[in-house]
């Protein structure tokens, strides 16, 4: 299964599954790397949603959900015991 | 339900690593920098009311004083965020946490201290004396002057952490009471959810209030010593 195009420079959605693996290995774990993932995803959000011309609420009440799901993670221990159930 | 009180104001923890440090710095993602001239509509809106604040509450400084306007502006736009976001459901608010509002108060009011101390000694040490006091007060109100001083950093960080926990706690303790009651009389729970909507009305108030308050005594602190 030779490649016309280097398997380095193809995005996610072009990649074959057999070669996941070695894209996945492929890529740049050092933290240089993952800064420039979150600031690359950063952007993308941000210009597809917050930097239009009429921009909506949508923008940011869909960071602000993610921030209370986000929010929800450390306090599900204490939660459990409060739902409606006969048996905790 | 004791422990369940206060489990709501522990610092964070995920997998026994502490998220506190994402939560502090998670309002500065809420404002982007204005790149343009003209921006986008969220940019635009968070342009103009910090233009509005930062007119109203810097035009009594003289022009030693107006340096500090970005200090003041960060300030409050810190904490009406951190105070907002603490109203969505499951959040944390830092500053619901002594510590850090003394570190936020002591070195503000110190460098506004230290600022009049060293440019305008002699004004700055006159404040401890009303003019106008008889004679024979005047020991007893200079020590009672310096105490208020030395009690101004306490004040402004106590007063916050008390109005945002005390409000937390109240929410927390009617929203429970609604919940309880509507099994036993759901008249009784109706009446309690009004209240609940009010007070939650009321906390929008306060987290931007407090925002103010604490913005504002700094500059007036500012405005003595410069």
């Amino acid at each position: 299964m030779a490649s016309v195009v280097p398997l380095k420079e193809k995005k996610l959605m072009d990649v074959k599954l057999g070669e996941l693996p070695s894209w996945i290995l492929m890529r740049d774990f050092t933290p240089k790397g993952i800064a420039g993932a979150f600031q690359r995803d950063y952007y993308r959000y941000y210009n597809k949603y917050v930097n239009v011309k009429k921009g909506g609420v949508a923008g940011i009440s869909m960071v602000l959900a993610a921030y209370v799901l986000f929010n929800y993670c450390p306090c599900y221990k204490e939660l459990k015991h409060e739902r409606l159930r006969k048996y905790h | 339900m004791n422990e369940n009180l206060f489990t709501s104001f522990t610092s964070p923890t995920m997998m026994g690593l502490p998220i506190v440090t994402l939560i502090i710095l998670f309002p500065s993602m809420l404002f982007p920098s204005p790149g343009r001239l003209i921006n986008n509509r969220l940019t635009s809106i968070q342009q103009w009311l910090i233009q509005l604040t930062s007119k109203q509450m810097m035009l009594i400084h003289n022009h030693k004083g107006q340096t500090w306007t970005l200090m003041l502006m960060s300030l409050i736009m810190f904490i009406g965020s951190t105070n907002l976001l603490g109203l969505l459901p499951h959040s944390f608010t830092p500053t619901t946490q002594l510590s850090m509002n003394l570190g936020m108060a002591i070195p503000l009011w110190a460098g506004t201290v230290a600022m009049g101390l060293r440019t305008k000694t002699k004004a700055s040490l006159a404040h401890f004396l009303p003019q106008g006091t008889p004679f024979p007060l005047i020991p007893m109100l200079v020590i009672i002057e310096s105490i208020s001083l030395l009690i101004q950093p306490m004040a402004l960080a106590v007063r916050l952490t008390a109005n945002i926990t005390a409000g937390h706690l109240l929410i927390h303790l009617i929203g429970g009471a609604t919940l309880a009651l509507i099994n036993i009389s759901a008249i009784t729970a109706l009446i309690t959810f009004i209240i609940l909507t009010l007070l939650t009305v009321l906390e929008f108030a306060v987290a931007l209030i407090q925002a103010y308050v604490f913005t504002l005594l700094v500059s007036l602190y500012l405005h003595d010593n410069t």
